[in-house]
């Protein structure tokens, strides 16, 4: 079992700075997921504990040692890269055993982890194939088996399912969970797909230029997200943010976005004419009539899906939000319609974005 | 169904295609027509160099020359140790007869005909011609081979050519890998420098390297054919930009798969350099089968000759022996092509898939 610890690192490309210390900890057996937009980093994060890039200053720790100065072929950690790299001028066999060859396994010994692997991940008829005769899922499969017949301390994924179709990257999701249920290794995931990060990960890791903006467990992200970024990123579709302004009216906290204005309940950190932004989740809004309800939209787009129905809606005072409802809703565009909010998931963020409450 | 033709009716089939449509146009002749002329330039000279190695040293200094090796028609005759050659003789009377010949004495031809030897004619030059026939002269290659040291020149040859081929690949292509997959500061000078050196001509070095060579003790053994030359500088460049179109990712992968740097250089990086090292081994092959001038300055010993220094000994100050230059020339030349028939699929092997899409 390994645990993972980065202390202050810090990344310079010349003088571009990309992490502006990193300070992290991966826990033995956790699958942590690194998410964010391209180019915050997540990629030379795990670069840099897979060794493949040294860090500026800061330090990185696999079962309490510093290996800053380790190679990347000491490490004793294992990579699937996006492009999944499996050496074309050999069989998938050769691909598998390549690391244990280099580690002066015996014949036999790498012959049963290979075929062990191989049966795991279902490519034993592959084995004698080369990659070039392979489909995109099965590379992944070979890529994901090169990884597993080291046993390596953990697994590094750089966004290892980006390169395929949509309908076999829910499936390979899938059996990347049961993977890890199975062998149980400590592994970190980088995906810039929020999916991905929810439905996989232990632990997200929500980076934003080269920034820590939150880590913790994907139901944490979603339900008390620490700033603007985070409810912005985590869950699909998006969080509506809208800008408001903190006022009182007759002992009462209110919300106020141009005319809409919302009660809220007291806080002792709120400040009397403070610029500020809430967001609401779409799913977190309820179809309502005029007296009981907390804002008012005109329909733009609906989108009906059977079970579910996206409305995309506009206000003067809320801008574009987008309501998300169970069931068939029959509205049409240009009509109005009345919502309500579910002041628990309401969320409330100063004027930089830090969050002043999650639940109002 | 096309597989039912037999093999010439298919041959003519593909030699005749067209562009389309049912009668020949333009086009369809000026393109036969400039295949035709590629065909004639790049296989004309090595068609006539075959054919005129054939010839004997008569036939090849002949004028106008003959395209097929043809050679005098010689017999014996009774009471002459030496065979005699054959000519067509116009009689007085305008008969024809064949008669072979004694001696040339001035204008005047001293001549016998082999069916009665006792009766001799005087016959004016003018009015005999030699009667030919096709004729292979194989003791153009017969001889040389027996006479001239060709086999130990060949084993000459083939060490210097193996043994310098297998080193400059080796060097050359770790000095691609330092110069395409490490990244350090002054790389591209140093690419640069290797390049620069291009342009300094070989007779400009000549003189130094042979101090040099000298200075090592090497002057008269192989080895100063193979070493001086082991280092390429296009064959660093060529391996070094197929080298930089590897997939980064690949050698990342052999380090995160506990490949050292020899591994990620034997295992990944020079089989996926295969077509390059290919063309470079070809193109080595070459340049050292035919190198001639640094040879024949460091080899002064016949024993250490290579084909190309030893071919140079038929041609004397005052005689060049052409028939045997010719036929050595020949049998020079089929290593470097059953090298180039194998090595040139090769050449247009294109990048290995990396498995990347």
């Amino acid at each position: 079992m390994t645990e993972i610890v980065l202390k202050k690192v810090y990344k310079a490309f010349d003088s571009v700075e990309v992490l502006h210390g990193i300070d992290l900890q991966v826990q033995s057996g956790q699958f942590v997921v690194f998410v964010g937009p391209s180019g915050c980093g997540k990629s030379t994060l795990l670069r840099i504990i897979a060794g493949l890039e040294e860090v500026t200053s800061g330090a990185v720790e696999i079962e309490g040692e510093v290996v800053n100065n380790v190679a990347a072929s000491e490490r004793g950690l294992a990579m699937v890269f996006q492009s999944y790299a499996l050496y074309p001028h050999m069989t998938v066999y050769q691909n598998m055993a390549f690391g244990l060859e280099n580690s002066r396994m015996s014949r036999g010994e790498i012959n049963q982890r290979v075929f062990k692997a191989a049966e795991m991940l279902q490519i034993t008829d592959y084995l004698k194939r080369h990659p070039k005769a392979l489909s995109g899922g099965q590379r992944q499969r070979v890529a994901i088996g090169r990884a597993i017949v080291r046993e390596p301390k953990a697994f590094l994924f750089d966004e290892p399912l980006s390169n395929l179709d949509a309908e076999l990257r829910v499936t390979m999701r899938k059996e990347l969970a049961a993977l890890h249920a199975n062998i149980g290794g400590t592994m970190i995931y980088v995906t810039h797909d929020q999916t991905e990060a929810m439905t996989l990960a232990d632990q997200i890791v929500v980076l934003n230029q080269g920034r820590v903006e939150q880590a913790g467990p994907p139901l944490e992200l979603y339900n008390t997200p620490k700033n603007l970024f985070v409810a912005g990123f985590i869950g699909s579709p998006q969080m509506n943010i809208v800008q408001a302004q903190l006022a009182r009216q007759s002992e009462q906290w209110i919300l106020k976005a141009g005319q809409t204005k919302i009660t809220i309940k007291s806080l002792t950190n709120l400040v009397e004419g403070e610029n500020c932004s809430f967001g609401i989740r779409p799913e977190h809004i309820k179809l309502a009539n005029v007296e009981e309800a907390d804002a008012s939209v005109v329909v733009e787009l609906t989108e009906q899906l059977g079970g579910e129905t996206y409305i995309y809606c506009r206000s003067e005072d809320l801008g574009a939000f987008n309501v998300h409802q169970p069931g068939q809703i029959p509205v049409k565009p240009g009509e109005l319609l009345h919502l309500n909010f579910d002041h628990s998931n309401l969320h409330l963020f100063d004027e930089e974005g830090k969050v002043l409450a999650n639940g109002l | 169904m096309a597989d039912s033709t037999s093999l010439p009716d298919r041959i003519w089939q593909f030699l005749t295609l067209r562009r389309g449509g049912k009668r020949w146009h333009w086009t369809d002749l000026f393109t036969y027509g400039y295949l035709g002329l590629g065909i004639f330039l790049m296989f004309g000279p090595v068609v006539w160099l075959v054919l005129s190695s054939f010839k004997t040293p008569a036939g090849l200094l002949e004028f106008p020359p003959t395209w097929a090796p043809l050679g005098q028609v010689v017999v014996e005759v009774e009471g002459y140790e030496k065979q005699l050659p054959m000519y067509r003789v116009t009689m007085q009377d305008g008969s024809t007869k064949d008669l072979a010949q004694i001696r040339r004495i001035g204008i005047i031809s001293q001549m016998v005909d082999p069916a009665e030897p006792s009766t001799k004619f005087k016959i004016p030059i003018k009015q005999r011609e030699p009667i030919r026939e096709f004729r292979m002269a194989w003791e153009n290659y017969l001889d040389p081979l027996e006479r001239f040291n060709f086999l130990s020149y060949l084993t000459n040859s083939v060490i210097v050519t193996t043994l310098a081929t297998l080193i400059t690949l080796l060097i050359n292509s770790m000095a691609a890998f330092g110069l395409s997959i490490y990244e350090f500061k002054g790389r591209n000078a140093v690419m640069l420098f290797v390049i620069g050196t291009l342009m300094i001509p070989i007779t400009v070095i000549l003189v130094p390297v042979y101090l040099v060579v000298t200075e090592l003790g090497m002057v008269n053994s192989l080895w100063a054919v193979i070493l001086p030359g082991a280092a390429t500088p296009t064959g660093v460049f060529l391996l070094r930009q197929y080298m930089l179109t590897i997939p980064k990712d690949l050698i990342e992968a052999s380090r995160m798969d506990k490949a050292t740097e020899w591994q990620v250089y034997w295992r990944v990086v020079l089989p996926l350099a295969m077509p390059a090292i290919a063309v470079l081994a070809i193109f080595s092959i070459m340049w050292r089968w035919n190198e001639f001038l640094w040879p024949l300055i460091v080899l002064n010993r016949s024993e250490v000759y290579t084909l190309q220094v030893g071919l140079n000994a038929f041609q004397g100050e005052l005689d060049v022996q052409w028939h045997y230059i010719l036929a050595m020339t020949v049998v020079t030349l089929i290593p470097v092509v059953v090298v180039f028939a194998f090595l040139q699929k090769f050449i247009t092997t294109g990048i290995a898939s990396s498995g990347m899409k």
